[in-house]
């Protein structure tokens, strides 16, 4: 495809088009198709869109935050509590790591047993709040070495239950970008077909503007204006009703956890609209291999 | 509209082949070589040999299915010889890409013995569809267009779809076509077919019109009467099919 032709493709010419009679079913068959098309991609591209964020964001907690806990009786907890503090500081890739403080700990118990929760009556673990660096650190080297040295110590990294959630997160935005390049392939193999339907009932047209002198480019870009136009009609209503389900969606929030979050964030609103411009590119591809193929085809 | 109405309209539409190409004077326009055609039922046409010379009219008659429409179809490239050569404007048509087709087709203009028209274009945009499709912007054309359709009687149908027509409308409309791009050469299949006496009449006038301004035409027609009524008024060769061959008509026509 030269320059020239990419212009005459593109420059709206509405004589031009009018040589080709508005054909009934395929018309709305590229439409229904792209709209339809558009819709579900907005949606496959939100699920892509939260499950990455899901993904980054667990990964990044898991990296970091983690906790020991001191269950050791109640003379012995204090010494403990020095003792893995002590060895977390020699361990590389440890940030930061703090014993809570009792308020700091009857403020977590609180909203299961109530403000009034008497800390010190009871044998409530230490907790040890660690942060990781970067790089993190080792956590099961760590383990050993606490094994060894302080018996009532229990480090919870949340690895053992988390890193299958990152995983399935990871592989749900897989899922979600597969699915978006389906979506493309189909509405291209359906754009195909009723291109080809189109090109078929107008083979006496197309006749008829041989006869009189018109080059294939010209007779390809009659029917490659017309789909790209409908496709990018159609995608571009799917689109934003799509938009508006997203947006109907309840707020993010962290009881809903993952579902709510699947909405759109920030700039992210404005990545739906490069899918009505997707589906015209498709459209216009599609349509025009149909054309060249079928204007090859026909003597 | 006055033939000069009619020399200023066509005027304003040079055929679009390359400049600095041939002059259309002293040069053969169209130019069949031993021309044989073959199809599944057998040989149709054997041997033709022909010359369109510029300003030049001819008749080209013989019974019905003897080949008149497939001899045009030659002359236009909608068939290819399957012996012989074609020429035209000095090209052998069988050597034209799909593109130099499209640009040899501009530079005639064809009369088709069933009009082809677009049914879904009113019938001022098929006559401007030459226009239309070499890429001619047609809000500049809108007087010449008008010229032409007067000229062939058709101002107050511009807007009439083709199934709307009556048969002589159609073939004024067809002719109207076929002259829009100003071209050397007319080719016309038929062109009184469906008509009554009168009306082809009329649509002879035209043609001779076309004649005087130094157009070639061809008209392929089973209609003596019609070469009868030009013979008095033009110099005109008559060539007949029979047996598949072509041969100049005497003196008895
Ligand atoms: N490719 C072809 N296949 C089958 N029949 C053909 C083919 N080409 C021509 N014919 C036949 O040859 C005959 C000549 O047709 P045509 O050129 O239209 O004659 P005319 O215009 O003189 O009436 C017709 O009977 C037509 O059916
Ligand atoms: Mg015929």
């Amino acid at each position: 495809m030269s320059k020239g032709t990419i212009r005459t493709l593109i420059m709206a010419d509405s004589q031009a088009d009018r040589v080709v009679p508005p054909s009934g079913f395929t018309a709305q068959l590229t439409l229904f198709v792209s709209g339809a098309m558009a819709f579900l991609a907005v949606f496959a591209l939100a699920l892509s869109l939260a499950s990455g964020r899901l993904a980054d964001r667990w990964a990044s907690e898991l990296a970091r935050a983690a906790t020991l806990r001191i269950n050791a009786p109640a003379d012995q907890v204090a010494a403990q509590t020095r003792a893995a503090l002590t060895i977390l500081r020699q361990t590389p890739g440890v940030a930061e790591a703090r014993a809570l403080t009792r308020e700091e700990q009857a403020a977590l118990l609180a909203p299961w047993f109530g403000a009034d929760l008497p800390v010190d009556a009871l044998p409530v673990p230490q907790l040890i709040e660690i942060r990781g660096g970067e790089p993190g650190y080792d956590a099961q080297g760590l383990r050993l070495r606490l094994v060894a040295e302080v018996p009532g110590a229990v480090l919870d990294d949340h690895t053992r239950w988390r890193a299958p959630l990152v995983d399935a997160a990871h592989s749900l935005r897989r899922l979600a970008l597969v699915s978006i390049l389906l979506i493309g392939g189909a509405t291209a193999a359906m754009i195909t077909l009723a291109a080809n339907a189109a090109l078929a009932a107008n083979a006496q047209v197309i006749e008829v503007l041989r006869l009189v002198g018109a080059r294939d480019r010209y007779i390809a870009g009659a029917f490659v204006r017309r789909f790209t136009l409908r496709a990018l009609i159609g995608a571009a209503v799917g689109m934003v009703l799509g938009m508006a389900g997203v947006m109907l969606l309840p707020e993010a929030s962290d009881e809903g956890g993952f579902l709510t979050g699947l909405g759109f964030q920030g700039l992210g609103w404005l990545l739906p609209l490069v899918i009505p411009v997707l589906g015209a590119v498709v459209a216009f591809a599609a349509t025009w291999a149909a054309a060249r193929r079928t204007l090859k085809e026909l003597t | 509209m006055s033939p000069i109405g009619l020399r200023r309209a066509l005027k304003l539409h040079p055929p679009s082949g390359k400049k600095g190409d041939e002059p259309a004077g002293g040069r053969i326009l169209i130019e069949l070589e031993n021309v044989g055609y073959s199809y599944g039922g057998g040989e149709l046409l054997g041997d033709i040999s022909v010359d369109l010379s510029p300003g030049s009219f001819h008749f080209l008659t013989g019974p019905s299915g003897s080949g008149k429409t497939t001899l045009l179809k030659l002359c236009y490239g909608a068939l290819q010889a399957s012996a012989g050569q074609v020429r035209g404007f000095g090209q052998d048509l069988r050597r034209l890409d799909r593109d130099q087709m499209a640009l040899f087709r501009r530079r005639i203009g064809v009369v088709h013995q069933d009009c082809r028209f677009l049914d879904h274009l009113p019938l001022a945009e098929n006559i401007a569809l030459p226009l239309t499709v070499s890429g001619h912007d047609l809000s500049g054309q809108q007087e010449n267009l008008g010229e032409l359709m007067a000229w062939v009687g058709l101002t107050k149908r511009a807007d009439a779809l083709p199934p709307e027509l009556s048969g002589g409308e159609r073939q004024r409309a067809a002719l109207a076509r076929a002259v829009i791009m100003s071209p050397d050469v007319v080719l016309a299949d038929e062109p009184t077919g469906n008509v009554d006496w009168e009306m082809s009449q009329r649509l002879l006038q035209l043609l001779i019109e076309l004649n005087r301004m130094g157009k070639t035409i061809l008209i392929a027609t089973h209609d003596l009467g019609l070469i009868r009524a030009a013979k008095s008024q033009v110099q005109a060769r008559v060539l007949r099919i029979s047996n598949r061959r072509l041969q100049l008509a005497g003196a008895d026509l």
